[in-house]
């Protein structure tokens, strides 16, 4: 390690020179410039001081509480919009089932209408149809009446011709008791 | 701060120290305490930053945060909870102190890794004020609300009574350790890894070994960016512990 | 000639605090091992812990740093 020892060789020598020159080889213990930056340094500190303690420290504190302050009404007033908005929905909830029972109510009150007209109706029909269904039956009877008549003024009718062209005597009388026995037989 | 290492005849030079060194700005002078210096510049370059980033940043004082204003919200809501977890609800009127010396810890530890630039925390100086005054309100904060009773803080009433004094040497002299090593640890550290890079940049003169040389500075580079903010935000982690010391001295 | 020994002696000195770096490693390595042996035992209590991780740490780390710092001493002040 030649290089070694001369490099310390020459630090050595280097530490020397230095010591000569400033009087300690390190600057760190030169006191001769203690009393500067002793001096200076508290000039830094003291600007450093009244700078943060007059100016930033309050204007940094100001504004953090005022955040802190915002951000906790923007939270109340988000808390309370969210149960504006829950109450809205619980109104809603509520309007959607009452109009859904309206409308069921509607519903069978129309059913329950409907069912009445038709009831009426069905009543009313069956009514007239029984009217007519008697009607007829009556003008079935009038006319079965008429015919069995006109039957037995046929019948007469014929059993006199009948008995008429046998060259006998027809006895109205009997002829018609005949006939309203064999009719009715 | 350029690298120094230049070839001299034969071997590398290292001087992974000068970039630490103070110098007037403008001129040659001698540095008297109001010499505009480098660590001047970059200590008005972390104030301008910090500025930028609070002041500037927050000035649209907008309720839905601009890039930088959640930037500054989302470290002013991280120290607050520190300060508030750690050092107790009470200490909460210490918060600006506590965030003037994370904000300059921070800024002056990622300022001094940029290239060419001076890192004021690697200075003894600047890491031993931050800590005695620290160690200074400590004291006072705790005598000044407890009385006497802070003094309860070395006199360990859980212990058997016949450890009791020793243990209290030992507290004091833990307690009096605390400013030096509060300040070593974040000085040694900037330090340390400004001096490993430059020892590095040193071996890239030689061709052979500067690709890895390079790759290595890299490295270090990313493993120095995380120290940045670890120590950052143990120099301040640590202020709350011992603000809660102050405020609570009850063991 | 006794300038050169007072060197020697002096880089011996820087070197051998520099184990020092080396011993704290091991001490970062302990404290954060443990840690995530413990977290993942409880994941749960791991997140309030990070805090006390990180002083763990900045402790340990502390005394390497101390160690680095007797080095560069040795190598430049002395």
């Amino acid at each position: 390690m030649a290089s070694g020892t001369t490099s310390v060789e020459h630090a050595a020598d280097a530490a020397a020179h230095g010591a000569e020159a400033s009087g300690a080889g390190m600057p760190q213990l030169d006191f001769s410039t203690f009393p500067n930056q002793i001096f200076w340094l508290l000039v830094t500190l003291v600007v450093i001081y009244f700078a943060l303690s007059r100016i930033a420290i309050p204007r940094i504190s100001a504004v953090l509480a005022e955040r802190a302050g915002t951000i906790t009404n923007d939270i109340a007033a988000a808390e309370e919009l969210k149960q504006k908005a829950e109450a809205a929905e619980a109104a809603y909830q509520k309007a959607l089932v009452d109009a859904r029972a309206e409308a069921s109510r509607i519903v069978a009150e129309a059913k329950a209408e409907i069912q009445a007209e038709l009831d009426i109706e069905l009543k009313k029909a069956d009514a007239a149809i029984s009217a007519k269904t008697a009607e007829s039956e009556k003008a079935i009877a009038e006319i079965r009446a008429g015919a069995v008549k006109s039957v037995t003024a046929v019948a007469k009718d014929a059993a006199k011709e009948i008995v008429s062209a046998m060259g006998g005597k027809a006895d109205a009388k009997a002829v018609t008791a005949a006939v309203t026995a064999r009719m009715k037989g | 701060m350029a690298t120094e290492a230049h070839e001299e005849g034969t071997g590398l030079v290292f001087h992974p120290l000068d970039q630490f060194i103070v110098k007037p700005l403008f001129g040659d002078g001698p540095i008297h305490w109001y010499t505009i210096t480098n660590a001047t510049l970059w200590m008005a370059l972390s104030v301008v930053a910090i500025v930028a980033l609070f002041v500037l940043g927050s000035r649209g004082r907008a309720i839905i945060p601009t890039r930088t204003q959640s930037i500054g919200e989302l470290i002013y809501g991280f120290t607050y909870k520190m300060v508030e977890d750690v050092a107790g609800k009470d200490a909460i009127k210490f918060f600006p102190y506590v965030l003037t010396l994370f904000m300059f810890v921070l800024f002056s530890n990622y300022l001094g890794l940029l290239p060419m630039s001076f890192a004021t925390t690697s200075h003894i100086a600047v890491t031993a004020v931050l800590a005695m005054a620290v160690f200074l309100t400590v004291t006072i904060v705790g005598f000044v609300k407890n009385g006497s009773k802070f003094l309860g803080l070395f006199w360990v009433s859980s212990a058997p009574l016949a450890l009791r004094p020793i243990l209290a040497v030992i507290e004091l002299i833990s307690y009096f350790v605390r400013p030096v090593s509060h300040s070593i640890r974040l000085g040694g550290n900037i330090m340390a890894g400004h001096a490993v890079m430059k020892v590095f940049a040193g071996f890239a003169a030689v061709a052979v070994i500067s690709p890895v040389s390079v790759g290595a500075i890299s490295a270090i580079y990313g493993l120095e960016m995380l120290v940045a903010g670890v120590q950052a935000y143990v120099f301040t982690i640590l202020t709350c512990v011992y603000l809660k010391d102050a405020l609570h001295p009850g063991h | 000639m006794e300038g050169d020994i007072a060197q020697l002696g002096q880089f011996i000195g820087a070197g051998l605090a520099g184990i020092g770096s080396g011993a704290a490693a091991i001490g970062v390595g302990h404290v954060a091992g443990n840690y995530l042996a413990g977290a993942l035992r409880n994941p749960s209590a791991a997140a309030s812990q990070t805090a006390t991780l990180f002083i763990g740490i900045a402790f340990a780390e502390a005394l390497g740093i101390f160690s680095f710092l007797v080095a560069l001493l040795l190598m430049f002040a002395v």
